[in-house]
């Protein structure tokens, strides 16, 4: 317990004072040397779905359209995840500069922060800053302007498409895919949209070079990350860490000396009991051997007090309840999910339907036209197969 | 780069047209990939997710209808993990739904029923979500019946009403497990702008949405021997009913029809296409008349263009949408109406028998028509006009109750009086139908010729395109419409609602210079109409198009002036057209409704 075996990394919350200069700087090189630096970096989606960033960009780049967007996605939504709120808060310079660079690369002069609802509270300081960022933009001679678009609530409209939908006045349901954003997004225009954390580490990899940042992490998971940590810690709250670390050295810094599961990923994402620990790192892929989990950051621990039957009873009502509704393996699946584990809990069904019940999940995960309903697999299985007996008894 | 695309479907080979979708390619293989929130008609929600099929080399399944092809794709549809989810979805699609089939209108015609009967679900493992849900049943509307317990959620309704009908009185309210179909403040869908079309009935795949029937209250007047029951059928009624009892789209039933009328009690069978031609008169000579007072006397209280009324989808979609408007509008009764008006005085006088002992009953292709019948202007005989609308499936449900082999029944005629028709009565049952119907007389009533068409088919007014145009140069006028001489008539066609409004706004906006417009609140026209046989599909509409088109073809008299009937009819009782006894009988006012 607070063994600090792991490194503090202080990057992103680091306050520094010359947004002028790095992008006056960011914006004399040219648009394939800065996509190369960041698709060198290695940095990925830090929502939680890990699409290289620096792809995103050449793809949305080289899409034909007279008009695009850049859109950052503030919907901060997943249950445990409150880091975005922070660097909104502490750093949103850093954030609008990589909006404003991203505009410049793919030829967008407008961009928007989607900000959660709930996030209200922010929106006066923030708009203060996005205007003394205008006012940078003109003195460099950029043509860019950021406008803030506040949510309402649904959880669902951090899905990625029903946030182009929510934007555009209507009802918040994700869109077939294919086709993806960066060819047609909001307003059916080529749009990158990224995560507020994704786009502050931007900030680093053009102020410092694609190496500074490189140089943390391992294999395929480079960089440091934001990690919201909560639940039964000593020491609740915001860190920031390399990628790649074992969910055990991440517990013996976090964790309380009875720490049985850690919820890596918020309610969509995977249970780790204690006996796996050691085997899974958190990136999104292996260290040289065993799991990775991808994540946005959320990292929920439960020591022996807690019922993980309730733990996950206390996932599927939010499923149940945030799905758009659209699809069938969504809306109906989350239900039954529900329901089942009840229904195995209270005796009405046999403790053999946890298998129909997982099996129906698999099929979510297939079958689900979006993120929400294919990711609710993630906590069930990993949960229900890791503390069946917690869900029967 | 070419524009064609190589795939597999289970391992046999095609070349598409970049752009198809998976869904698309299938069928030109002749593979069927089942779907439920699909519907030609409307665009890809890709919400149901039956169509799920498996794509090598991905771990997530795709959505058949909403999925582009691309090279090199190999599909599977048939695979065991597309077969395993397929039945997961439908096994939970009848975990939400009120499955009591029994007692469900469309049991025996139904999507979902249909893909649990071929996926044989026999076993309900999933928890039974629907009998804790507190649904509700909307029955205030006249037409339409809205049971949210039999609701699967795939939203068809919602674009039919919003892509089809630009009415969008449906929408998708709340997320999650309360995720519904509901109305602006979830009202009674009487009380909101929807137009009673019922192409959401035509759209629905299972019986959420169905048509108010009246089945028993008709049983109930045949059965009375006090009552005299008077039966009138629409245009298209004829070239839809088959599908419904065995036969194939596009097959004329005129006189089976006929034939199972008399069989099923009633006592007379009569045509609204007799009516229809009356329309004409009335209609046409309104025309006439508010072209002389627009273009002669430069009264201003007449409008031009003036808008036909027979769709009662229209007219109430005109009151809500364009309340300022009405003027544009002719004031005649829909045919429908017309009928109903002189059963219960002309008829009724005809037979001898008092039109309190009239029932009236109209065989439409039509959910509206159900409303516009309980419209308190239609009342003008002294009695409600008419009593009864049941649509074409109601009257197949009433022909199989009875027992009647459909196809073996004699081609029958319809009884006189009020029964005789023209060509032009018969093409009202499709879009430009009523506009050619009126060009034939109006044309001929002012030059003495007919019109300069060959074999007087006006072709640019046919057709399935949205908004159809045309242009008649009237040349040769008799001395008493000389004011017309060298007027080019300028003519619009349009059908469903989304269309009509594309036409409105362009006249409200002055940007439209038509005399007369012709609309038809359903795609296709009556024959594709929202009580016409389930499913109708682009295709099949089509085929009822060209039903119509033969039987006008097949009838001795093609023009509305020239039936008989309709000339004893103004000789005898009405005295002359668009005059003092039709303005009371025929001829109605609107109502200024609002948006919401």
């Amino acid at each position: 317990m607070g063994k600090n075996v792991l490194k503090r990394i202080d990057l992103i919350f680091k306050h520094e004072d010359d947004c002028h200069e790095v992008l006056q700087k960011t914006l004399k090189r040219s648009d394939d040397e800065l996509i190369n630096e960041l698709i060198g970096s290695g940095l990925k989606g830090r929502g939680g779905a890990g699409f290289p960033t620096g792809l995103k960009w050449k793809l949305t780049r080289e899409a034909q359209g007279d008009v695009k967007y850049v859109i950052c996605n503030a919907d901060e939504g997943e249950p445990g995840t409150f880091k975005d709120r922070e660097i909104l808060a502490t750093v949103p310079y850093k954030v609008l500069t990589g909006m404003a660079v991203c505009g410049k690369i793919i030829g967008a002069t407008n961009g928007y922060i989607y900000l959660r609802g709930e996030y209200r509270y922010l929106v006066k300081d923030l708009e203060a800053e996005i205007n003394k960022f205008h006012k940078i933009c003109d003195e460099v001679g950029l043509n860019f302007r950021i406008k803030i678009f506040l949510g309402y609530g649904a959880y669902i409209c951090g899905e990625e498409s029903a946030l182009f939908e929510s934007m555009e006045g209507k009802r918040g349901e994700p869109r077939n895919k294919p086709p993806f954003p960066t060819e047609f997004g909001y307003m059916g225009k080529p749009t990158v949209i990224n995560n507020v954390e994704t786009l502050a580490h931007t900030w680093t990899i053009f102020k410092y070079g694609a190496k500074k940042f490189r140089d943390l992490g391992v294999q395929d998971s480079r960089g440091s990350k934001l990690f919201s940590i909560s639940g039964d810690t000593p020491i609740p709250g915001i860190y920031e860490l390399e990628l790649g670390m074992t969910v055990e050295e991440f517990v013996e810094d976090f964790g309380d000396g009875d720490t049985k599961a850690v919820q890596v990923g918020g309610a969509s994402g995977f249970c780790v009991p204690r006996k796996k620990f050691r085997d899974i790192a958190i990136g999104y892929q292996g260290k040289l051997t065993g799991i990775s989990l991808p994540t946005g950051g959320s990292m929920m621990l439960f020591n022996s007090s807690r019922s993980m039957y309730n733990v996950l009873h206390n996932y599927l009502e939010f499923f149940a309840e945030e799905s758009c509704g659209q699809c069938t393996p969504c809306r109906v699946g989350t239900q039954q999910l529900l329901q089942g584990i009840k229904a195995v809990k209270r005796g009405e069904k046999p403790a053999a339907y946890l298998d129909k019940l997982l099996s129906l999940s698999e099929t979510m995960k297939a079958t689900a036209k979006c993120g929400l309903g294919q990711s609710v697999a993630n906590s069930f299985q990993s949960i229900v197969e890791n503390f069946r007996e917690e869900m029967i008894y | 780069m070419s524009n064609t695309v190589n795939l597999t479907i289970n391992g046999f080979d095609v070349s598409v047209p970049k752009g198809t979708t998976v869904l698309e390619a299938a069928e030109l293989l002749g593979i069927k990939i089942p779907v439920l929130c699909f519907h030609k008609d409307l665009c890809i929600a890709g919400n149901c997710r039956v169509c799920v099929v498996e794509q090598v080399g991905s771990k997530k399944l795709v959505a058949a209808c909403a999925t582009p092809v691309h090279e090199g794709m190999e599909i599977l549809t048939n695979s065991l993990l597309v077969r395993n989810s397929r039945k997961h979805m439908i096994e939970l699609l009848l975990s939400e739904h009120n499955a009591d089939c029994t007692k469900c209108y469309r049991n025996g015609n139904c999507e979902l029923q249909d893909l649990a009967s071929e996926y044989k679900i026999t076993n309900q493992d999933f928890i039974d979500l629907a009998v804790s849900r507190a649904y509700t049943i909307d029955a205030f509307s006249p037409s339409i019946l809205k049971d949210d317990s039999r609701c699967i959620r795939c939203q068809r309704c919602v674009r039919t009403c919003d892509e089809l009908q630009s009415v969008g009185a449906l929408a998708v309210a709340h997320k999650g497990d309360h995720m519904k179909i509901s109305t602006f403040f979830n009202k009674p869908i009487s009380e909101v702008v929807c137009t009673n079309c019922g192409q959401c009935v035509i759209h629905c795949p299972t019986g959420a949405l169905i048509e108010r029937n009246y089945i028993e209250e008709v049983w109930t007047a045949i059965a009375d021997p006090t009552k005299h029951v008077v039966v009138q059928t629409a245009p298209a009624v004829r070239i839809g009913l088959g599908e419904e009892l065995g036969l194939s789209p596009g097959e004329r039933v005129t006189g089976k029809m006929i034939a199972a009328l008399r069989r099923l009690g009633f006592n007379s069978v009569l045509d609204t296409d007799f009516t229809a031609d009356l329309t004409i008169l009335e209609e046409g000579t309104e025309l006439l008349h508010r072209l002389e007072k627009v273009l002669v006397e430069k009264d201003e209280k007449y409008k031009l263009p003036m808008t036909t009324s027979c769709s009662p989808g229209w007219v109430k979609f005109f009151e809500h949408i364009y309340p300022d408007m009405l003027d544009h509008m002719s004031t005649c009764k829909s045919p429908q109406q017309m009928f109903g008006a002189l059963a219960k005085t002309y008829y009724a006088k005809k037979i001898g028998v008092d039109p309190e002992n009239i029932v009236s009953v109209s065989i439409m292709p039509c959910t509206a028509k159900k409303f516009e019948a309980n419209r308190p202007e239609m009342r003008d005989s002294g009695y409600k006009d008419v009593d009864y609308v049941l649509t074409t499936r109601e009257l197949a449900i009433m022909i199989k109750q009875a027992g009647i082999e459909f196809a073996d029944l004699p081609e029958e005629k319809y009884d006189s009086i009020m029964g005789k028709s023209s060509g032009a009565g018969v093409i009202f049952g499709t879009t430009g139908g009523v506009m050619e119907a009126a060009l034939r007389t109006a044309y001929e009533i002012v030059t003495g010729r007919e019109v300069p068409f060959e074999n007087l088919n006006i072709t640019p007014v046919r057709g399935l395109e949205g908004v159809k145009e045309a242009k008649i140069k009237i040349e040769g006028c008799k001395p008493e419409w000389k004011f017309l001489e060298g007027v080019e008539l300028k003519c619009a066609v349009a059908h469903t609602l989304a269309n009509a409004r594309k036409v409105m706004d362009l006249v409200k906006s002055g940007k439209a210079d038509y005399h007369f417009i012709e609309v038809m609140a359903c795609p296709g026209g009556c024959l594709g109409g929202g009580g016409q046989p389930i499913p109708t599909t682009p295709e099949i509409r089509q085929k009822r198009m060209q039903a119509i088109y033969e039987e006008d073809m097949s009838l001795p008299i093609r023009k509305s002036h020239e039936n008989p009937e309709v000339q004893q009819l103004y000789k005898e009782f009405l005295g002359e057209p668009y005059g003092h006894l039709s303005h009371k009988l025929l001829h109605t006012e609107y109502v200024e409704r609002q948006r919401y």
